[in-house]
């Protein structure tokens, strides 16, 4: 029992952190359409930049972690109007393949800086564990949660009552009512990019911190937070949250009991079967938008 | 002088090469190939092998991505069926490699259109997604299933033998693997010549419309992905031939995005797109590796920062082409050879 109460809250941690970064993707997805398969990429840089920013110049940990936001948002916003722009109108294939190399040269800049080696993470959360009911918990893993927590519900808000939140999903409805309605299109894009690269970067500094260091495996959740917001359905809020926790916790249960059977990899790869038996019997997730298709 | 491109049948409508300057180029370029072996040194033959293998497998994803309309990431995975195909039957089973060659594509084939049958339901970026779920399936199945093909530590495989025929080095794989690929090209720039291949691209430019018109969509779906299979798995099968030991690090999903890169930097729905793509993805790594050999009595740093330089370039060289060429190197070919065509009077 207690074996499963320890993969259920680890799963429920990694899960919350799922659901950041798919945030992230539904976002992006939302308001262009474009599926980032450099998510990944945004978190690891994230977590490179804050960790650099504070072993270097010795700056404190929040102040460093504004400075990485901020960095963030820009290169969101550079690279929507870089690389971005010049891609509406072009099929599909084309822009996933954009990201895709997108990708490798942000992974290939974070290894020409700061090499391979992983980087120790500064100590974020206290090191003692608090005990819930019968189990240690460790400190931040309650941060992250709750960090995570925070920003969901923020984000929830901002979609439903700001102005920018508003015409944001007006975009993602109809672009050509959008546009008429005199919202700026191009700058709901760059909105959408910079939002998508911060949270993804709070959930590469939170990783960094729960796992005590950073290295290059980190771009790899880029590829295991697919699997989460299509089983959330690409264009739902909600599903990217309750895709994230069901995946984190299918992940480390499936790896904890499966893998002493089959030796090994059942984590990497149970999501992936997951998807498939979900796509079979709902094809657009559990809450996305069910396209009807006219010639 | 021409003055313009005149075509008075059908015959000629519908030939494979334009005018008689392009069947002698080709044929030139056919003579060129055969004599490569005796031109180039042992360094550049292995690349020219690697190409060949390259070229066959981007056909082969650019008949399901490119002229079908089907996103797929699984192609690495389909590799590997190809290669481990190869693997149990030449070197367990020691069936000579014009059945094994054969065979692997077809196995492949099987496989592809199992993971072919979501694409009944899903399309665009959903199916993108469920193929790259067939990759980590796949990935898992061969590095868990140790008794057939011995899991991570790999499996090796003899040369390429039929009867007292033994191709043992680099140079005989090469005449090999360049009849397959040139009949393999062959084949598909006359698939869209046909029924089928046309019922592809029928598929591709509006799904809907084509069902409506009497296309069997799932049937042609699935077709689609048995031949790009095929196409994978014989060049699974050169590449497990090639490398003589393989293991399930050969196919990392890195394989497939690089075959993704290289139909899209080549040219979409383009066979002589997907030869220009698979040579210039193939030799970019090795010119590369040229260019930071030569400068780093200079720049020291740069070969431990190689396999960074590597990937930036690689993804530079994408993003580039896909912001000022979108439709890739054949469409740039095209542009220029037309201008030439009717040199100087283009009207």
């Amino acid at each position: 029992m207690e074996f499963f109460l320890q993969l259920l809250i680890s799963g429920l941690v990694i899960g919350s952190i799922y659901a950041l970064v798919g945030l992230g993707f539904v976002i992006i997805y939302k308001s262009s359409s474009i599926l980032n398969f450099a998510q990944g990429e945004f978190l690891m840089l994230g977590a490179y930049v804050c960790v650099a920013i504070v072993g270097t110049h010795k700056v404190p940990f929040l102040a460093a972690f504004a400075i990485t936001l901020c960095f963030s948002a820009l290169l969101g916003v550079l690279m929507e109007r870089l690389l971005l722009r010049p891609m509406i109108g072009e099929p599909v294939i084309s822009v996933i393949m954009l990201t895709l190399g997108l990708s490798s040269v942000l992974k290939a800049v974070v290894q020409g800086i700061w090499g391979t080696d992983t980087r120790p993470y500064p100590e974020i959360f206290p090191t003692t564990p608090v005990m819930i009911g019968p189990l240690p918990v460790s400190q931040g893993y309650l941060y992250s949660v709750a960090s995570v927590l925070v920003l969901l519900g923020l984000f929830s808000v901002f979609f439903k009552y700001s102005r920018a939140g508003i015409a944001m999903r007006a975009t993602a409805f109809s672009q050509q009512v959008a546009l008429s309605m005199g919202i700026s299109v191009k700058h709901i894009f760059a909105l959408a990019w910079s939002i998508a690269a911060v949270v993804s970067a709070v959930g590469g500094v939170l990783l960094g911190g729960i796992r005590g260091g950073v290295d290059g495996a980190f771009a790899l959740f880029g590829l295991k937070v697919i699997p989460v917001v299509i089983l959330g359905g690409l264009d739902s809020v909600l599903g990217a949250i309750v895709g994230g926790l069901v995946m984190g916790v299918l992940e480390n249960l499936s790896g904890g009991y499966l893998d002493p059977l089959l030796g090994g990899g059942v984590k990497e790869v149970a999501p992936f079967i997951a998807l498939v038996a979900i796509l079979s019997i709902k094809p657009y997730g559990l809450f996305g938008k069910v396209k009807i298709e006219r010639v | 002088m021409r003055c313009g491109d005149f075509r008075e049948t059908y015959a000629e409508d519908m030939a494979l090469f334009e005018t008689a300057f392009a069947r002698r180029m080709m044929i030139a370029f056919i003579a060129l190939m055969v004599a490569l072996p005796w031109l180039a040194s042992g360094f550049w033959l292995d690349i020219a092998l690697r190409v060949l293998i390259a070229v066959i497998a981007a056909v082969g994803l650019n008949i399901l991505t490119g002229f079908t309309g089907q996103i797929s990431l699984g192609n690495a995975a389909f590799l590997a069926v190809g290669a481990y195909a190869t693997a149990v039957l030449a070197g367990r089973w020691n069936l000579p490699f014009p059945l094994v060659i054969p065979a692997a594509g077809l196995i492949t084939a099987l496989v592809g259109m199992v993971f072919g049958v979501p694409s009944l339901r899903l399309k665009g970026l959903y199916l993108a997604v469920a193929t790259l779920a067939a990759h980590f399936v796949i990935e898992f199945g061969i590095s868990h299933w140790e008794s057939v093909t011995g899991g991570v530590n790999g499996i090796s495989i003899p040369s390429p033998k039929a009867g007292p025929l033994v191709l043992a080095n680099d140079r005989q794989l090469y005449f090999l693997a360049l009849p397959v690929a040139a009949s393999l090209l062959l084949f598909a720039r006359n698939l869209f010549r046909t029924k089928v291949g046309k019922a592809f691209v029928a598929i591709r430019d509006q799904d809907i419309s084509s069902e409506v018109m009497g296309v069997n969509v799932f049937r042609y779906k699935l077709l689609s992905f048995a031949v790009s299979s095929f196409y994978v798995g014989v060049a699974g099968s050169l590449l497990a031939y090639q490398a003589r030991i393989i293991s399930p690090e050969n196919f990392p999903i890195s394989l497939a995005i690089d075959q993704l890169g290289m139909i899209i930097i080549g040219g979409l729905g383009s066979i002589l797109g997907s030869v220009f793509g698979a040579v210039f993805i193939t030799m970019l790594p090795e010119l590369l590796r040229l260019v930071t050999s030569a400068l780093s009595s200079t720049f020291p740093e740069l070969t431990t920062l190689f396999a960074s330089v590597k990937m930036g370039v690689f993804g530079l060289a994408i993003v580039l082409f896909l912001i000022f060429e979108p439709d890739g190197m054949a469409a740039r070919w095209h542009t220029i050879k037309n201008y030439w065509k009717l040199y100087p009077f283009s009207y």
